[in-house]
C-alpha cells in the first residue's frame, strides 16, 4: 500500500453490482475518489445513479465487489465485520433522511447510543452528551422522546448522535429530505458549522440549492462519477 | 457495552411492549410454578408415605397372609389368602424362632362403640402389649394392655384421643365401661397423639386383647404379625426361621409374605421418586412451551426492530453485540418469569402445608435450581436462532426495512 495522508479517504476502482432477479445492476462502476480531511462535498445525481451506494460504501455499511477503499491509511477490505463496526463507530458519523431515532429513548439517550455501545463509562458520556446537546441547542429538549420533537429537532438529535464520537467524516443522506425549508436550513447550518470545525462532510442530496453550497460537487450518473467540481 | 447498559437497554425495550412481555413472563412463571408445585407435591407424598413406615425400625419384620404367587396378583395388603395366619402360628413362631424379641399379632375390624347415649363406629384393633412397644405408642393416661397369654380374652380396652374426645368430652374416660358391639369392656388406658400408620389414624381406634377381637369378629385370621428382633440377632436368619416355621405349619407351602420395613421404605422411596420425576418431566413441557414462546416473541421483536438493528450496526454495534442484546432480552424475560414462578410455586406449597399439615410438602433446592436452570437454558437455546438472525442482518438492508 502506498504512503497515504492519514486524514484521507481514497476509493480505487470501486464496483458494486446488485442483482434484481437475473438482471445485474451496476450501482458503482470503477469509482475513483479522493477526499481530504475537512472537505465539504455534495453528491448529486438522478435516482439510481449510485449516490446512496457510494455513501454506503464510504460508510462501510456495504462491501464493494471490487476495488480498494482506504481510510486513515487503513485498507478497509481487510477488515472483518467486527473491525468494520468499530471503524464505523469511531470514525464515521451517519445522518439519515428519516432520522432513525429509537422511539422509546429520549433525545439524550439517542445521542448517547454510540458511547453506550462503545462501553464508555456513564460519567464520561454524560459530559460528552451535555456538550453535544448544548452545541446543537437541544439542552431543553434532552428528555423529550422523538415523537415530542419537531422534524428539525429530530434531525439535530440524529446529528448529535453522529458527532458524539468525534468522527473524521460525517455522511448525510438527504438530511433535509423530510424537513420544511426553515428546518432544513437550520440543519444545513448545523452541518456546515461542524464542517467549519474540521469534520469532513459528505452530503447526498437531490436538492440543487443544497448541493451548490458544498465546496466540492460530485455528480453521479449510471454508477460513475460524471462530474467532480471544486469551487 | 457494559452489562448494566445492556440490561437497561433491554429493560426499556421490554417496558415498551408491556403486554407482550407480561404474557411471556406469565407463561414462564406458570411453567416454573408447575414444575415446583408438582415436585413439592411429589416430595410431600413421598415424605408422607415414608413417614408411615418410619415408626418401624430396621429391627422389625411384618408378616402378611398370602403371597403374590398364591393370590395371583400384587403382594397382599388386605390379608386375604388361602390359608390364614392364626394365633397358634404366632405362638409357635414365638416359641421356635430364636432371635425374636417381641411378637404382636393384629386383628383389625370395625365395630360400633358407645358410651351412655353417644355411639359411633370405630376401628377396633385386637393385639397384645408388644404391639404398643414395637409401634412406640405412648400412653397419655392409664396403662397399656396387660401381658396376658395371647389366647386369653379380657373385657378391657384402650382408646385413642379422638374416641375419648368424641364419646367422653371433658369427662375422664379411664375406668369407664365402653360398649364395643355387644360386649362391654373397661377402659384401662388412653393413647397419646395420632400415631398414624399405613394411613390409619390410631387415635381414632379402640385396642382390645387379640383373643377378644377374634371372638368379636368371629375370626381366627390375623391381619398382620409384627416381630421385633433381638439386638444381637441377624434379621436375615430370623426371616429364614419364620419362613421355615410357617412353611412347615402350612403343609410345606409358603403362603405368607414377610416384609422388612427398610426394604419396603426403599421400594416406596424409589417408586415415589420415579413418580415425582415423571410428573416433573410432564410439567417441564410447559417450560419448553414457554421457551418456544420466547423464541416467537424474539422473532417478532427482530422483525419489528429490523430498522433499529440496522441503525445499531451503522453506529458501531458488531454482530456479537446485537446477538447479546436480543439474548439478554429473552434471558431477562426468562429470569423474571422464572423468579415469579418460584414465588408462585413456593406460595402454593406453603398453602398446601397449611391446608394439609400432615403432608410434608416441600420443594427441594435442587428442584428450584433445576427449574431456574432449565428456564434459562431453554430460553437461551430458543432465543439464539432469532438473535443470531438479527446479528447477521446486513446493516444497509436492515436500515431500509419498514
Amino acid at each position: 500500500m502506498p504512503e497515504l495522508n492519514q486524514k484521507m479517504i481514497e476509493l480505487r476502482n470501486i464496483c458494486r453490482t446488485f442483482y434484481l432477479g437475473d438482471q445485474a445492476v451496476r450501482a458503482l462502476n470503477q469509482v475513483n475518489l479522493r477526499i481530504e480531511q475537512g472537505e465539504y462535498i455534495s453528491v448529486m445525481g438522478p435516482s439510481g445513479s449510485g449516490k446512496s451506494t457510494l455513501l454506503n460504501a464510504i460508510g462501510l455499511l456495504d462491501r464493494p465487489d471490487n476495488g480498494e477503499y482506504i481510510i486513515d491509511g487503513i485498507n478497509t477490505s481487510v477488515l472483518d465485520e467486527e473491525q468494520r463496526a468499530h471503524f464505523r463507530r469511531d470514525k464515521i458519523g451517519f445522518v439519515f433522511q428519516s432520522y432513525h431515532l429509537i422511539g422509546r429513548l429520549n433525545a439524550r439517550e439517542n445521542i448517547a447510543l454510540p458511547m453506550v455501545l462503545a462501553g464508555v463509562p456513564p460519567k464520561q458520556r454524560e459530559v460528552a452528551v451535555e456538550q453535544v446537546l448544548a452545541k446543537l441547542g437541544l439542552t431543553d429538549r434532552a428528555h423529550h422522546l422523538p415523537k415530542q420533537l419537531s422534524g428539525g429537532q429530530r434531525q439535530r438529535v440524529a446529528i448529535g448522535r453522529a458527532i458524539l464520537m468525534s468522527p473524521s467524516i460525517l455522511l448525510a443522506d438527504e438530511p433535509t429530505g423530510n424537513l420544511d425549508s426553515k428546518s432544513g436550513a437550520e440543519v444545513i447550518e448545523v452541518l456546515e458549522q461542524l464542517n467549519q470545525q474540521g469534520i469532513t462532510l459528505l452530503v447526498v442530496t437531490h436538492d440543487l440549492s443544497l448541493g451548490k453550497r458544498a465546496q466540492r460537487r460530485i455528480k453521479m450518473v449510471d454508477g460513475k462519477i460524471a462530474e467532480d467540481i471544486s469551487r | 457495552m457494559r452489562l448494566l447498559d445492556i440490561i437497561l437497554f433491554t429493560g426499556q425495550t421490554l417496558g415498551r411492549h408491556r403486554f407482550r412481555s407480561a404474557m411471556t413472563l406469565v407463561s414462564m412463571a406458570i411453567g416454573v410454578a408447575a414444575v415446583l408445585t408438582l415436585t413439592g407435591l411429589g416430595e410431600g407424598a413421598r415424605g408422607y408415605v415414608l413417614g408411615q413406615f418410619s415408626f418401624l425400625g430396621t429391627d422389625t419384620l411384618i408378616m402378611f397372609p398370602g403371597r403374590k404367587e398364591t393370590t395371583g396378583g400384587m403382594p397382599p395388603v388386605t390379608g386375604s389368602a388361602a390359608r390364614n395366619i392364626t394365633l397358634e402360628d404366632t405362638q409357635t413362631m414365638a416359641r421356635l424362632a430364636r432371635g425374636v424379641d417381641q411378637i404382636a399379632p393384629l386383628v383389625v375390624g370395625s365395630a360400633p362403640i358407645s358410651y351412655e347415649s353417644r355411639s359411633r363406629e370405630a376401628v377396633t384393633v385386637g393385639t397384645t402389649a408388644a404391639f404398643f412397644s414395637i409401634r412406640g405408642i405412648k400412653m397419655k393416661r392409664g396403662k397399656s394392655l396387660p401381658d396376658i397369654p395371647m389366647e386369653q380374652a379380657k373385657n378391657i380396652c384402650i382408646i385413642g384421643e379422638t374416641i375419648k374426645t368424641e364419646l367422653f368430652g371433658n369427662l375422664p374416660a379411664v375406668g369407664q365401661w365402653l360398649r364395643v358391639s355387644d360386649r362391654r369392656c373397661r377402659i384401662i388406658g388412653l393413647t397419646e397423639g395420632r400415631g398414624d400408620a399405613f394411613g390409619m389414624d390410631l387415635s381414632d381406634a379402640v385396642f382390645i386383647p387379640v383373643a377378644s377381637a377374634q371372638s368379636l369378629f368371629d375370626t381366627e385370621a390375623l391381619f398382620r404379625v409384627f416381630f421385633k428382633i433381638k439386638a444381637n440377632a441377624s434379621l436375615a436368619q430370623v426371616e429364614k426361621q419364620l419362613i421355615n416355621i410357617m412353611r412347615d405349619r402350612h403343609q410345606g407351602e409358603l403362603d405368607v409374605t414377610l416384609v422388612r420395613p427398610d426394604a419396603m421404605i426403599s421400594t416406596f422411596n424409589d417408586l415415589l421418586l420415579m413418580l415425582t420425576f415423571a410428573i416433573v418431566g410432564i410439567a417441564s413441557i410447559s417450560l419448553l412451551v414457554a421457551g418456544i414462546l420466547i423464541m416467537n416473541i424474539t422473532l417478532i421483536s427482530v422483525n419489528q426492530r429490523t430498522s433499529e438493528i440496522g441503525l445499531l450496526k451503522a453506529i458501531g454495534a458488531p454482530a456479537g453485540q446485537i446477538r447479546m442484546l436480543f439474548l439478554t432480552e429473552a434471558l431477562l424475560l426468562a429470569l423474571i418469569g422464572a423468579v415469579g414462578g418460584v414465588i408462585i410455586g413456593e406460595t402454593l406449597i406453603f398453602a398446601g402445608t397449611k391446608f394439609f399439615p400432615d403432608i410434608p410438602f416441600y420443594t427441594p433446592y435442587w428442584a428450584i435450581l433445576s427449574a431456574l436452570g432449565v428456564a434459562f437454558l431453554t430460553s437461551a437455546v430458543f432465543a439464539y436462532l432469532p438473535a443470531n438472525r438479527a446479528a447477521k442482518l446486513e446493516p444497509v438492508i436492515a436500515l431500509t426495512a419498514k
